[in-house]
């Protein structure tokens, strides 16, 4: 029935060689910090900043699923578009694949383009209108010069192999998709300059369970099949298990947290990450909490708390808390495969659930 | 509040000055030297030195505006070419002319278009919902000068029952508004510059209005049991601020777009001092008269917005 | 969404292909925008009488030599001021003896110039200010907009006597006048327009993909822009008219011999005792046109309202 797709595979863009070897991790973040202005009073100064990202660095290892996970307004998305330059860093490096970015001699902004793409998250502002969806897909391809007639011959395969048909969908406008319809489109675009890493921004938050669960399955294969490196970010902590390998807990603008997924979830050492992971639902009624684990908002980013951020909510608050900002670190000299920024896993800090600090010889 | 009102006071500092500058920009676009353009024709050698070195017109341009507008801000606009008077006083003048019609043409058109708009908006698609709507599309369709026209010939010509023009035989130094005899020289301008706003605020209230009924909270409201009475007047008391400001916008607008009207019925107003200004040439009144208008327009919406500061809470709380 | 015009594949035959869990594939025809535009259009039947009225009016302009009984400036001193049904003079004569209805005729051509051609000027030149305005933000942004609203600061029936009554009368002076009082609208709406479209997330899509600023305006923020622009400058239309006869009954406008609605009205105002229903037959078509104008504009505005 379906002959039209069957012909001879159309050449894509090649995928950027790597470059660094398989040690390197694929992205390395440093010091980065978005500060967005609150102007006010009669002239319209800036009278405040709110500190979206402060001061948030990691590494992202090749082939790896990195989630981040944190509540809403704690910098996730702020971090994806800064990443993707879309926004302009106050300060901070990227390193992609052993290359800085924007230097003379490392990365061109339009080199870490061909290596670096993100999903967005709201399906309804996400896709032009006004293009039918193999134009939104092909559009990358023909900015990086390829022909027309081949971007659009790139865009229907990447429709089929994400799970859309397209001799029904390829001329079709994004208001006749449905959210999950529109999403597999989103994925397609973002794998139209065939890249190395993708970031997916609440890449499924909006849709239904089922429908998730279809595109979850969907990028797992397309990871493997296009030997790609994900940055999964995400509010639903169940998701962000299932898909990640290291995870990333972020509170206020800061790294709280980050380890592999599986240590996290047994056992996270920083009490806002053992709060959220509480306020997950929990099948078995023997399980059931009645306290919410987690109260009160997160308190106003333009004036966050002295000290360590998540004190104001946090039960074991300390005196120490309130004057000293927790280093992000390795904890009671495990690994430094997971890092907590919280004083109570920081040997000396002055907590008293701390341990003792370590005698220097 | 106190700091959006200061803010918005600011914010017509800077709008005061380009509305100066586009007004000093009107004798440079008309034809000629604008020398002779500020002179009468019959002008000496002797008065074109004088102005010259009046309004430092040998000077560069930028120079020119800032002694022009020293003299505009201390209200030294300048004298008219036909009747030699300064030009500030011919134009308060005809202002208090202007003001009366339009205020109560714009209040009309205001009560008019509420109750109406307000009753089609209850009644969607019913006979007052398309009376209403015809209306509107009749009201800014309709070209004012030419209602203006068909007034006369309706009510002066045929029916008798009107003056046609001017504002009768005392003239507008003795007018009183509560003599038959003269108010009723008011009556067809007043009538003529309602229909545009009318047509205006009729549209705007019945959408506003039946739009503001759809919403969740009024159909909260409705579960409650509310009587539709009390809930139109919920929706209405939400609606108020912008109906304030449509309320300025509009008296502006019949302030200085009164020119049609007031010159179909020789109305002495602002509009009808305009024309007499175009027909004669007269660009010193032009420019004056102009300025004074676009002030007022300005100052009209500064007001409206700082009211409406007033009335609406949630700039209250900013 | 009715009728199924491409059938839906059995669900066995993507299986067949492995490919994953496909989604329920809506059956309908592939439409663009324009098309749903259309679509709603035909069947709103006021506005395409409205619509047909307006080609009426246009053709009525255009084909002016042939329909016109008269020469529209032929005076003749014996049949000044006849009424209506005077022999051939259906709509009577003028002061000059002149007959209305090939003035009428004529003087649309006037009319739906000013009407149509300050427009679209101005749809070029607002729109072009408001999507650099709304696109670029920051300082360019404050420049242009707040340029604008010192034009806004002068209602437009005064800013356009004050342009006009500065420049001058004639045809040139009064299309420059209306271009310029209809420009500061037009660049607010595409504005406000373009500014909301370039946070969108296609915008950022774009960007993420390495295209260029110019790019980006083509390909995604004019396509998006062009509708609510249309619409609002469909509004304008009308306006334009209406100031455009106001300007002549002021003597702003065309020079006289010249048939023209505004300034037909402002001449047979004299002979109102006389021949009052001739005198108001001008204002008759500008009403007319008017009326058409809002009218399918405002159904164009229905129809564009359509998410797509």
């Amino acid at each position: 029935m379906n002959t039209e797709a069957q012909g001879a595979a159309a050449p894509m863009l090649d995928q950027p060689a790597d470059r660094g070897g398989r040690a390197q991790p694929m992205l390395i973040a440093q010091g980065l910090k978005r500060y967005f202005p609150i102007r006010g009073g009669l002239l319209n100064r800036r009278v405040a900043e709110v500190k979206a990202v402060d001061d948030v660095s990691f590494t992202v290892l090749k082939g790896e699923t990195l989630g981040v996970v944190g509540e809403s307004g704690c910098g996730k998305s702020t971090l994806a578009r800064l990443l993707m330059h879309l926004l302009v860093m106050d300060a901070g490096s990227l390193i992609f694949d052993g290359d800085p970015v924007g230097t003379e001699q490392g990365l061109s902004l339009r080199d870490l383009r061909r290596n670096l793409q993100m999903v967005f998250q709201d399906s309804y502002s996400s896709l032009n209108p006004r293009l039918p969806i193999e134009e939104s897909i092909a559009y990358s391809p023909r900015v990086h010069g390829m022909e027309r007639g081949q971007a659009k011959r790139i865009a229907r395969e990447l429709l089929q192999r994400v799970g859309l048909r397209p001799e029904y969908f390829g001329g079709r406008y994004p208001h006749e998709l449905s959210g999950g319809q529109k999403q597999r489109v989103n994925i397609a675009r973002a794998l139209a300059l065939n890249p190395r890493m993708l970031i997916l921004d609440e890449a499924v938050s909006a849709l239904d369970k089922s429908v998730e669960a279809q595109v979850l399955n969907l990028l797992g294969e397309l990871k493997r099949e296009f030997n790609l490196t994900y940055m999964f970010i995400s509010h639903d902590l169940h998701v962000v298990q299932y898909i990640s390998d290291r995870v990333m807990v972020m509170y206020l603008g800061q790294v709280v947290e980050f380890g592999p997924v599986d240590t996290i979830y047994a056992q996270p050492r920083h009490p806002y990450t053992a709060a959220l992971l509480e306020c997950r639902l929990v099948v078995d009624p023997a399980g059931r909490i009645d306290t919410p684990p987690l109260v009160g908002d997160p308190p106003n980013p333009i004036n966050p708390p002295s000290g360590c951020r998540f004190r104001t909510r946090c039960p074991h608050a300390e005196t120490v808390c309130e004057r000293t900002v927790p280093a992000l670190g390795a904890w009671n000299g495990n690994t430094a495969a997971h890092l907590v920024a919280c004083h109570m896993a920081h040997p000396g800090s002055g907590h008293s659930r701390a341990a003792p600090a370590p005698v220097v010889h | 509040m106190w700091l959006y009102a200061a803010r918005r006071l600011l914010m017509t500092i800077p709008i005061g000055l380009g509305v100066t500058v586009i007004c000093f920009a009107l004798i440079y676009l008309a034809p000629g030297d604008p020398v002779q353009s500020l002179l009468p024709p019959d002008a000496t050698a002797k008065d074109v030195a004088e102005l010259k070195h009046a309004y430092g017109l040998d000077k560069p341009i930028p120079v020119q505006y800032l002694i022009w507008l020293g003299h505009a801000l201390t209200g030294n606009l300048g004298r008219s070419i036909q009747t030699n008077q300064p030009v500030l006083d011919e134009v308060t003048r005809a202002l208090a002319n202007t003001i009366p019609i339009a205020v109560i043409s714009v209040i009309l058109a205001f009560v008019i278009a509420l109750g109406l708009g307000i009753l089609a908006a209850t009644r969607v698609g019913g006979i007052l919902d398309r009376l209403a709507t015809g209306v509107a599309v009749l009201g800014i369709s309709v070209p004012q000068f030419w209602l203006g026209v068909i007034l006369v010939i309706a009510f002066a010509v045929e029916l008798g029952w009107l003056p046609a023009t001017g504002m009768g035989s005392s003239g507008s130094e003795h007018f009183s508004w509560f003599k038959w005899s003269e108010a009723k020289y008011a009556v067809m301008p007043i009538i003529a510059l309602t229909m545009t706003p009318l047509g205006i605020l009729m549209r705007t209230t019945r959408s506003s209005i039946a739009e503001m009924l759809a919403l969740d909270f009024i159909q909260t409201l409705r579960a409650k049991g509310l009587s539709n009475a009390a809930i139109v007047i919920h929706a209405i008391r939400n609606a108020l601020p912008q109906i304030l400001a449509m309320f300025g916008l509009q008296l502006g607008y019949l302030i200085g777009g009164s020119i049609l009207v007031e010159t179909v019925f020789t109305w002495p107003g602002t509009g009808f001092l305009l024309n007499k200004a175009i027909l004669t040439r007269d660009i010193p009144l032009l420019q004056g008269t102009i300025l004074v208008l676009a002030m007022a327009f300005v100052l009209i919406n500064l007001v409206v917005d700082l009211l409406q500061t007033a009335v609406d809470p949630r700039i209250k709380r900013a | 969404m009715s009728g199924a015009l491409v059938e839906a594949p059995p669900a066995a035959d993507a299986r067949a292909q492995g490919v994953p869990a496909r989604e329920a594939e809506p059956a309908t025809r592939v439409r663009g925008y324009w098309g749903n535009v259309w679509q709603r259009l035909r069947y709103d039947y006021a506005t395409l009488f409205f619509l047909f009225v307006i080609l009426l009016i246009v053709a009525s302009a255009v084909f002016a030599p042939l329909l016109s009984p008269f020469d529209p400036n032929k005076a003749s001193m014996a049949h000044r001021l006849k009424p209506l049904f005077y022999h051939d003079n259906i709509l009577g004569t003028d002061e000059q003896g002149r007959d209305i209805l090939s003035r009428i005729l004529y003087g649309g051509r006037t009319s739906l110039l000013m009407g149509i051609v300050p427009v679209v000027a101005a749809t070029f030149v607002g729109g072009l200010f408001g999507v650099v305005a709304g696109y670029a933000g920051g300082r360019l942004n404050t420049i242009i907009m707040r340029s604008m609203d010192v034009f806004f600061a002068f209602p437009s029936v005064l800013l356009a006597v004050a342009i006009s009554g500065s420049l001058g009368g004639g045809m040139v002076n009064q299309l420059i006048t209306l271009t310029v009082v209809l420009t500061p609208p037009l660049c607010r709406v595409a504005e406000t327009s373009a500014s909301q479209i370039r946070s969108m997330d296609f915008v950022d899509a774009a960007r993420a993909s390495g295209a260029s600023t110019v790019s980006i305006l083509l390909h995604h923020v004019l396509v998006n822009v062009v509708s609510p622009v249309l619409v609002y400058a469909s509004t304008l239309v009308s306006a334009s008219i209406l100031l455009a006869s106001g300007l002549s009954f002021l003597g702003l406008g065309v020079s006289p011999p010249t048939p023209d609605w505004g300034l037909m009205l402002s001449t047979l105002r004299e002979a109102i005792y006389v021949r009052p229903i001739v005198c108001a037959m001008p204002g008759v078509a500008i009403l007319l046109t008017s009326i058409a104008f809002n009218l399918v504009s405002d159904g164009l505005r229905q129809a564009m309202d359509v998410k797509a």
